[in-house]
């Protein structure tokens, strides 16, 4: 039988997949990849002598203006707290990470198997869409005090936020990349006997992929901040709950440590879809 | 016919009829249209854009189906994309996202075959296209027409008996066509296969062409039939004779005239 995705197609190619293909919607990809490069010595010296000014900056400005500790403390502070409280630390920041992974490992699987079966047909794309929007504009920490209640303050509960967090992201975004169908390329793979299967291995994936990964990168990133704030609100580890205890006692140095150690997995999480995207994704560019 | 020639039919359209259905309503895209293509034989399908050439064509690579009539390879009704049968398309349609040996080895994958078995093979085609040593560049490195000679490599690379060209080099610019065009030559010789070439250029189709269809448009049918006689190899310089402006002009004549279907000798 002859492909019925073609069946009622004109053989036109008037660029509409190419331009499609231009914007990438959410956030342009190369506007994410194409960071500018850092190449030289000077160039490296010049980011650390400018990153020592600011600190150091801060460190005098709170000398000179006596600022108190409880509204800014001193960045030496902070450092020294990041060290000599890392052991205390260091089990909270496994417990975010370990929510934060699984939470995105399961979210981003059922947002892109979603994405994919969505796709097949544009009627269930229309069913489906408003509830996913729904879900992507809804701060999903909203729910953490009702699944407090029903799981308790352990992992759980935190880790179905962060699953709720990123599957829509990662749905999203991964749907339009499998709704970039380009004709041309499609008739391409049929032409040589491609099967549906390896039509979407192939051609559709490959082609989504760029998109998929802008949804993975948001996604996480949405997954830190509902682990965090799902940590704030209730539970009774991780560095959420830290950050309240610390709030709390006034235990600034360590509160901003927490902050610190936040900001690493945050830009951790950045880096590897950077780098990843510039493995699969650098031909969109 | 002036060669009267006695080759056996390689592929057959009968009667092709297609409507697409679109938002906006019925299309009428080809009516009632018939040619045969011998074996080894070079034809080109001539005609203004938008006259439904590229619906004959993937309607004769299986790619979609036709409302009426039907597409004989041999003795086979092509319904489906058949192994035989190999497309290029317009531009180089190459994917980005490989690099140009991974490129033409696709159509391999796609068949659950080793490229490494055929690759002496692929090699050769690649030395012959003048693409020996940018096997690791991505197309975006590589200019128009190399895309296309990678493209053309990727289709001559799995053997097809029937090569189905769909415009190929109608976004390249003249001097890189020529080159093309010669390429398509010395293929088309040296490897004996049917070619059915699409071209809304009167010259490059009287170039190439053992026979030329010139379809009208809206819906698309056959509206004449020329035979091209100039002797092989044809040479660049062909296109600037008078005999070859002469046949350019009467093909000329008869798109503007329309006219019904008729068989004309020329040269």
């Amino acid at each position: 039988m002859a492909d019925n995705l073609l069946q009622d197609k004109i053989p036109t190619f008037d660029k509409k997949g190419d331009q499609q293909a231009g914007n990438v919607s959410l956030s342009n990809w190369s506007a994410l990849t194409s960071g500018p490069g850092v190449r030289t010595w000077f160039e490296i010296i010049a980011i650390a002598l400018v990153a020592v000014a600011v600190i150091g900056g801060i460190e005098l400005w709170i000398y000179f203006f006596k600022v108190p500790q409880y509204i800014f403390p001193r960045p030496l502070l902070i450092g020294q707290s990041m060290i000599e409280d890392f052991p205390v630390l260091w089990p909270h920041i496994i417990v975010t990470v370990k929510e934060l992974v699984s939470g995105f490992a399961i979210g981003a699987t059922i947002g892109m198997v979603l994405a994919a079966l969505i796709t097949q047909s544009p009627f269930a794309e229309k069913i489906v869409t408003p509830y996913v929007v729904l879900l992507v504009c809804t701060p999903m920490i909203a729910l953490v005090p009702l699944l407090i209640l029903r799981f308790g303050f352990g992992s759980e509960p935190r880790i179905i936020a962060v699953t709720l967090a990123v599957y829509p992201m990662v749905m999203i975004n991964s749907a339009t990349g499998f709704r970039r169908v380009d004709l041309a390329k499609i008739a391409l793979a049929r032409s040589f006997g491609a099967s549906t299967f390896q039509t979407y291995w192939k051609i559709r994936i490959p082609m989504a992929m760029p998109m998929i990964i802008v949804g993975l990168m948001v996604g996480s990133i949405f997954g830190l901040l509902t682990a965090t704030g799902a940590e704030l609100v209730g539970g009774k580890d991780g560095l959420g709950n830290r950050l309240s205890y610390y709030s709390s006692l006034i235990q600034m140095p360590q509160f901003f440590a927490c902050i610190v150690f936040l900001a690493l997995i945050g830009n951790l999480i950045y880096v590897t879809f950077f780098l990843i995207g510039k493995k699969w994704a650098s031909w969109e560019a | 016919m002036r060669n009267g020639d006695a080759r056996a039919t390689k592929l057959s359209v009968e009667g092709a009829t297609k409507y697409y259905q679109t938002k906006t309503g019925q299309v009428h895209a080809l009516e009632d249209y018939t040619m045969q293509v011998k074996v080894g034989e070079l034809v080109c399908v001539l005609g203004p854009s938008g006259c439904g050439k590229s619906t004959l064509l993937w309607s004769m690579a299986g790619l979609h189906g036709l409302t009426r009539g039907k597409v004989m390879l041999d003795k086979q009704s092509i319904v489906k994309p058949h192994p035989q049968i190999a497309m290029v398309f317009q531009e180089a349609n190459l994917l980005p996202w490989r690099n140009l040996i991974r490129n033409i080895e696709l159509p391999f994958e796609l068949k659950n075959l080793s490229p490494s078995k055929y690759r002496a093979r692929i090699d050769a085609l690649l030395k012959k296209v003048g693409l020996a040593g940018f096997e690791n560049k991505y197309p975006r490195e590589l200019s128009g027409g190399m895309q296309q000679r990678a493209s053309i490599v990727r289709s001559l690379a799995v053997d097809p008996s029937v090569l189905l060209m769909d415009e190929p080099f109608g976004a390249l610019d003249a001097f890189t066509r020529d080159e093309m065009n010669l390429l398509i030559q010395q293929i088309w010789m040296e490897t004996g296969k049917t070619i059915v070439f699409i071209t809304h250029n009167i010259a490059e189709a009287i170039f190439l062409a053992d026979r030329i269809f010139v379809m009208s448009p809206r819906p698309g049918r056959l509206s004449r039939t020329f035979e091209i006689g100039f002797p092989r190899p044809r040479q660049l310089s062909l296109n600037t004779t008078p005999a070859f402006i002469e046949v350019v002009s009467e093909i000329k004549g008869s798109i503007e005239h329309g006219g019904g279907h008729q068989a004309v000798d020329v040269v």
